[in-house]
């Protein structure tokens, strides 16, 4: 390990080990209230007859929101490797949804989650820590319902 | 939503609907509880200025779920938002007037799945691109 590399090895060896799962029962009212914070009044994300003429069991949860449960709970490991470190503070550098199928309420997901990288750089606020985590989203069915991929940067 | 727009209407170099938005602290408070993201930097202003931020600032994942929606308003209720993207550039601050755009940059076919690739992003009240990002999404074809 470099001399001045914040990175430690624990970080380094969860790179790419899947946490353990973290199931999430998917729910009528909380779809309606982060459609509400957001303040999108699309009928499908809040009506769930509206949602049934269109073809869904229920309402649909918005394209965003499963990102809420992008953080794994059960890793103990991960979750050491994603919150370690001398930093912090942290910011959210950026994100990417991948969309395979709609998620409906009365949906079980599953999710895992995994670091795929971390970098450091020297950027405006000083130097800074990089962590690339991706998490996969499967249904009752066992589809791949979602992916997402997030950049934490703690500084 | 009652218009819904078909991939053979769709022309590259035409911008999308545009979606305003004007966040407040209190926003941002319902966003934390509805999204579990109670990070203080959100929220409480004397916890943001002590993290070298200039106040409390806009969650990125909001700032995402408003690109989501321009994405889902546009597509429609034929559409499918396949993927997107977006980096948080710049700070936003509630009281500021937001708003997020889009571009159409290609359309083209792949299999049976008709297929549009935007940029998007989230600009501030003076115009500056704070958060850029791409998009892909299927729409349908006129039958």
């Amino acid at each position: 390990m470099a001399q001045d590399s914040i990175i430690t090895d624990e970080m380094r060896a969860a790179v790419g080990v899947e946490s353990e799962p973290s199931v999430f029962e998917i729910e009528r009212e909380p779809i309606r209230r982060w459609a509400e914070s957001i303040g999108d009044p699309n009928p499908l994300y809040r009506d769930e007859e509206y949602a049934r003429k269109q073809g869904y069991d229920s309402i649909i949860a918005p394209p965003a929101f499963m990102a809420q449960y992008a953080f794994p709970v059960k890793s103990g490991r991960l979750s050491r490797a994603l919150a370690g470190g001398p930093f912090t503070r942290n910011l959210n550098g950026g994100t990417e949804y991948e969309f395979f199928k709609p998620i409906q309420a009365g949906d079980v997901i599953t999710a895992t989650s995994k670091l795929v990288d971390v970098y450091e750089r020297k950027g405006r606020l000083g130097p800074m820590l990089f962590r690339i985590r991706e998490t996969t989203y499967k249904n009752q069915e066992g589809e791949v319902v979602m992916k997402f991929r997030g950049t934490g940067i703690s500084y | 939503m009652s218009n819904q727009v078909f991939w053979e209407e769709v022309e590259v170099g035409r911008e999308i609907p545009a979606l305003v938005k004007k966040p407040t602290p209190q926003q941002l408070v319902k966003w934390a509880g509805a999204s579990g993201d109670f990070y203080q930097i959100h929220y409480d202003k004397d916890f943001a200025l002590g993290n070298n931020l200039p106040g409390i600032i806009v969650h990125g994942a909001l700032k995402s779920a408003w690109l989501g929606q321009l994405l889902g308003d546009w597509v429609g209720l034929k559409g499918f938002v396949k993927k997107f993207k977006c980096d948080f550039r710049g700070m936003d601050v509630p009281g500021d007037t937001l708003t997020c755009r889009g571009v159409v940059t290609k359309k083209y076919m792949e299999g049976p799945e008709r297929l549009v690739e935007l940029d998007i992003w989230m600009e501030n009240g003076q115009g500056e691109k704070t958060t850029p990002g791409s998009a892909l999404v299927a729409l349908p074809g006129k039958n």
